[in-house]
């Protein structure tokens, strides 16, 4: 499955600001973790600021910092403000032919399970999967 | 570790092996959250999983409030396609008033424990992939998509397209 690139970073971004709700991270900061430029990730990190999920706070110790629910806030609902949910696609010229219908069948499915995967799993149990990291890491 | 206590404390969540004076509280849970009376489904259940040998597993989790909370069912099997033996976990279910504090864990991490005593290495499930409640509870738990894939088709279709 490929993801947009707003999609991942959106993905990465919430993820790295999860993993500590209380630390603050400007977006050149997150922007050189990912390896893009500060511009497209901006973009990005206002999306995620408007669903809630994060937040800016300005001064020198500003940043942005995570402020959704880990535990309920699942990979869906982070894709979905980036791109199309699996399944949501417009109609396709063919797709009421018998051969577009048998097809489709075959589509959906692949989109099903798509979809459950990426609605059950958080954020919190995503973080869960990646490795701790050292203490003192940043 | 004692597998028998939640991460709440034992004062707060404890698991039991279920008996047959469960029956009617099992029978209730699952109609209120399935909306079907299966009485003699569950009698079976229980009197084949509750103090049977020890691939077989039927645990009841009760708080402080209330000795039955919900339960777990799983078993060790070894007859899938070739597959080696696993531990299966067939149902979980916790009260819905009950929830978030750790009975559902605790039964899981019951039947994990229960797994390993028998010698198994592994714990698998099939739920419904629309089910993404129950499929979140998994995942958060741990578990991920295994190397199998379920098919299956109604038999109309066999008919209709068993001859190609």
């Amino acid at each position: 499955m490929k993801l947009q690139m707003a999609s991942r970073l959106g993905l990465y971004a919430v993820l790295e600001l999860a993993r500590d709700p209380a630390r603050r991270l400007s977006a050149a900061d997150l922007a050189s973790r990912f390896g893009v430029s500060t511009n497209h990730l901006a973009k990005v990190l206002r999306e995620l600021g408007r669903a809630g999920l994060v937040t800016a706070e300005r001064g020198a110790t500003g940043g942005y910092r995570f402020v959704g629910n880990a535990r309920r806030t699942t990979l869906m609902d982070v894709l979905s403000l980036f791109e199309e949910e699996p399944g949501a696609r417009a109609a396709d010229p063919g797709d009421a032919t018998d051969i577009g219908l048998a097809l489709g069948r075959v589509l959906t499915e692949i989109d099903e399970i798509a979809e459950a995967t990426l609605r059950s799993i958080t954020l919190e149990t995503l973080l869960r999967l990646v490795p701790k990291r050292p203490a003192g890491a940043r | 570790m004692d597998n028998n206590r939640s991460p709440l404390g034992p004062s707060v969540l404890r698991l039991r092996e279920a008996e047959p004076a469960d029956l009617a509280a099992v029978v209730d849970l699952d109609r209120r959250l399935t909306g079907t009376v299966k009485t003699a489904y569950w009698q079976t259940t229980l009197e084949r999983h509750a103090g049977g040998p020890p691939e077989h597993c039927f645990l009841v989790a009760g708080d402080a409030d209330a000795s039955f909370v919900g339960f777990a069912i799983g078993e060790v099997r070894a007859w899938e396609f070739g597959s080696p033996p696993v531990g299966w976990v067939f149902a979980i279910q916790v009260d819905p008033d009950r929830r978030l504090v750790g009975a559902g864990t605790a039964l899981f991490e019951g039947l994990c424990a229960r797994f390993r005593a028998a010698g198994v290495d592994r714990v698998r499930t099939m739920v419904d992939r629309k089910d993404h409640l129950i499929l979140s509870f998994f995942r958060s738990q741990g578990m991920m998509a295994g190397p199998s894939i379920e098919l299956e088709m109604t038999l109309d279709a066999a008919i209709d397209g068993g001859a190609r």
